[in-house]
């Protein structure tokens, strides 16, 4: 089968549900002219032209307010922000308009938007970086998925279109396989390995709520999201040789979130290692080290542990970045701390 | 601080080529609107009804003008002071009033409330409880309507406290630069809870906010039912044409408090007072009147339709049952029906 990167995984799928059905559009900065800051949507506007494909003015609120009216009124827009970053701009049209309309309208109101966002900390400082996972699972009426490969990013996208509530989908910038125009080559990361994946090229679904267990093992379950994911499989895979057995879990979803495989898997195991490039306070990591230490809590025998990033803004040096972000080094560290715990 | 004084702002009514049908469906629906705030007014004052509310009292005539000049299928949406703009979009008065006694008959099932009010089968988009936020919300309705190809326009009401929201600028910039099918409406009751005009925005005639945005505007007298009906009807025509949004200002009085009971006491009695003798009603009862247009019968006989139409609403939505503990359920999310069978 042929393999494809993450940003062409996710525009075929928009392509695709484009050629399906009319009354999906595209609305975003810079997704036309420029075929999106990440190419996501290259080519986009040439094939469907400006009525389909709406590059916008700077102005995220006014942008994702017009998403929601138009959602309201028979469309199905997918928004793309182009950091998740900028998200925080429309906080209002998101968590006040999009996430509470069906409920304020006794389910009249269906906001099927699909929100886009490229999230992850690639060297450009404090707010072009942040990972904002925990802002929008804990606002109820939004789903949340993170797909870390290309095929589940194509099938995930597919199903968000289909939907018929407000779908967030966050993207790693890392894991696109694309380079920014005028960017040179694409951002990549060598502590993990080849981010293509195979995938279908006919439309297919993956159901929001279904993790997906990428790796079997016996010793240690480890749940992990985005980039965090791969840098959890290169270290399961370096512990295999030394006899380690784990578990890697990639929930997919977050919201809902599948706590039955996380939770059977942990029951299997015995130890959880939770990981997130988001801060812990308040965060992911933290909620599903909850879920297993109060629904799994016999079956433990050692604490949850979490490997997150630090509590701050993200520092731009380098140094400091790679310090405040989980790397495979820390995962390991904080694997085996939990396989030695009794 | 104060308020305008009532005559830098009426107008004339302007009635001799207007409609025996038409002037007796804008006395309807103000005479709907004004009865059933007092209605509510009464409710709660009794202990009746739960929740709160606000109240437009002596602005019908905008609701009541702008949408009289709209087809049936197109879009308003409404703002927390929005009983009005759902009476004259004809949303009924017993779902209407069945929820703001929180019921299940309720128009939203009980889940919205006063300021939360819509009906999607009327075009009714929805009262925002945020100031400002339907404002990019009804400029997507009217995106959707040229990207389906339809006739239809989108009618966005907010109050004079909207503008000062960057939504307001962001979604007008984007509407004039794509000539989107929407027309604002600024129903400048003079007052965003406590603040006038003078001190919360940088000019005061509102309708210029539009000229950074290329986008022609008007001000009317807000109490003048057939004033704003007919720059209304201009307004949509207009945007229906494909020419483009319109930024109407309506310049009314806010008789009531901010919400409920809220007193007011930061503005002088006597500048209530004075604005209460031009009560856009009386004024037309007035002109109509004078004209000859309807007749004291015509009148009489449209206000006692409404009284009991407000009755039966009440019965209505007394007879309905509570909203149960846990009806929320089945609303936070919608049946996804076509995505793998998701969630």
């Amino acid at each position: 089968m042929r393999k494809l990167s993450l940003a062409e995984a996710v525009r075929e799928a928009m392509i695709q549900e484009m050629d399906a059905d009319k009354n999906v559009i595209l609305i975003g900065e810079d997704v036309g002219r420029f075929n999106g800051a990440f190419h996501v949507s290259h080519g986009m506007l040439d094939k469907f032209g400006p009525k389909r494909v709406w590059d916008t003015p700077i102005s995220e609120a006014g942008f994702m307010g017009i998403g929601i009216g138009a959602a309201l009124t028979g469309l199905r827009p997918v928004i793309e922000f182009q950091y998740a970053d900028f998200m925080f701009c429309a906080m209002d049209q998101i968590v006040n308009e999009a996430a509470k309309l069906r409920l304020m309208s006794g389910g009249q109101a269906s906001v099927p938007v699909v929100m886009r966002a490229p999230q992850g900390a690639t060297g450009r400082a404090a707010q072009h970086s942040q990972s904002v996972e925990a802002y929008f699972m804990h606002t109820p009426g939004l789903y949340v998925a993170m797909p870390a490969t290309a095929y589940d990013a194509k099938g995930l996208m597919i199903s968000a279109m289909r939907m018929n509530d407000p779908v967030l989908i966050l993207e790693h910038k890392l894991l696109y396989g694309a380079a920014s125009p005028g960017g040179g080559k694409a951002l990549s990361d060598n502590s993990i390995g080849e981010i293509g994946s195979e995938v279908p090229e006919e439309p297919y679904t993956i159901p929001f709520g279904k993790a997906d267990i990428k790796r079997t093992g016996e010793d240690v379950t480890i749940v992990a999201t985005l980039i965090m994911l791969h840098r959890a499989m290169a270290v399961a895979e370096d512990l295999g040789k030394e006899g380690i057995s784990c578990e890697v879990i990639d929930p997919r979803t977050i919201v809902p979130l599948d706590e039955e495989t996380i939770l059977n898997s942990v029951r299997k195991t015995n130890r959880a290692v939770v990981i997130s490039e988001d801060v812990n306070r308040g965060g992911v990591c933290s909620e599903i080290t909850s879920i297993i230490s109060t629904k799994a809590f016999d079956f433990l025998d050692a604490p949850v542990a979490q490997v997150c990033a630090d509590n701050t803004p993200i520092p731009f040096g380098p140094a400091s970045e790679k310090h405040v972000i989980p790397q495979v080094s820390d995962i390991r560290e904080v694997v085996y701390r939990v396989l030695k715990d009794q | 601080m104060n308020a305008r004084k009532p005559e830098d702002v009426i107008t004339p009514f302007e009635i001799s080529e207007l409609k025996k049908p038409l002037l007796k469906k804008l006395f309807l629906r103000m005479v709907r609107a004004r009865e059933f705030e007092e209605k509510l007014y009464y409710l709660f004052l009794t202990t009746q009804m739960p929740g709160t509310m606000h109240q437009a009292t002596g602005q019908e005539a905008v609701a009541v003008g702008v949408v009289s000049a709209l087809n049936a299928d197109d879009y308003v949406t409404s703002t927390h002071r929005g009983h009005g703009h759902c009476i004259a979009k004809d949303v009924p008065l017993d779902l209407m009033m069945a929820e703001m006694f929180a019921k299940r008959n309720g128009v939203c099932k009980g889940m919205g409330g006063s300021m939360h009010l819509c009906d999607f089968s009327r075009g009714m988009l929805g009262a925002f409880g945020i100031v400002g936020a339907g404002i990019p919300i009804a400029t997507g309705a009217a995106l959707s309507s040229v990207v389906r190809d339809t006739e239809q326009v989108a009618v966005c009401f907010f109050g004079d406290g909207a503008i000062n929201e960057g939504v307001f600028h962001e979604a007008l910039n984007m509407a004039s630069l794509w000539k989107l099918p929407v027309v604002y409406v600024i129903e400048n009751n003079q007052y965003a809870l406590s603040m006038p005009n003078e001190l919360v925005s940088a000019v005061t005639n509102l309708s210029s906010r539009g000229c950074g945005y290329n986008i022609p505007g008007e001000t009317v007298d807000g109490n003048n039912v057939t004033a704003v009906y007919r720059a209304a009807k201009k307004a949509v025509d207009r945007a229906r044409d494909g020419k483009g949004p319109f930024l109407l200002e309506c310049i009314t009085y806010r008789v009531r408090g901010h919400a409920r009971f809220e007193p007011a006491n930061y503005r002088k009695k006597d500048e209530v007072e004075e604005w209460k003798k031009y009560d856009p009603i009386l004024r037309f009862k007035d002109a109509v009147l004078n004209k000859g247009k309807l007749s004291e019968k015509e009148l009489k006989e449209i206000e006692d339709q409404v009284k009991e139409e407000i009755e039966k609403a009440v019965e209505f939505a007394k007879a309905g049952e509570d909203v149960g503990a846990e009806d929320y359920l089945q609303f936070i999310y919608g049946k996804q029906a076509n995505a793998g069978g998701a969630a």
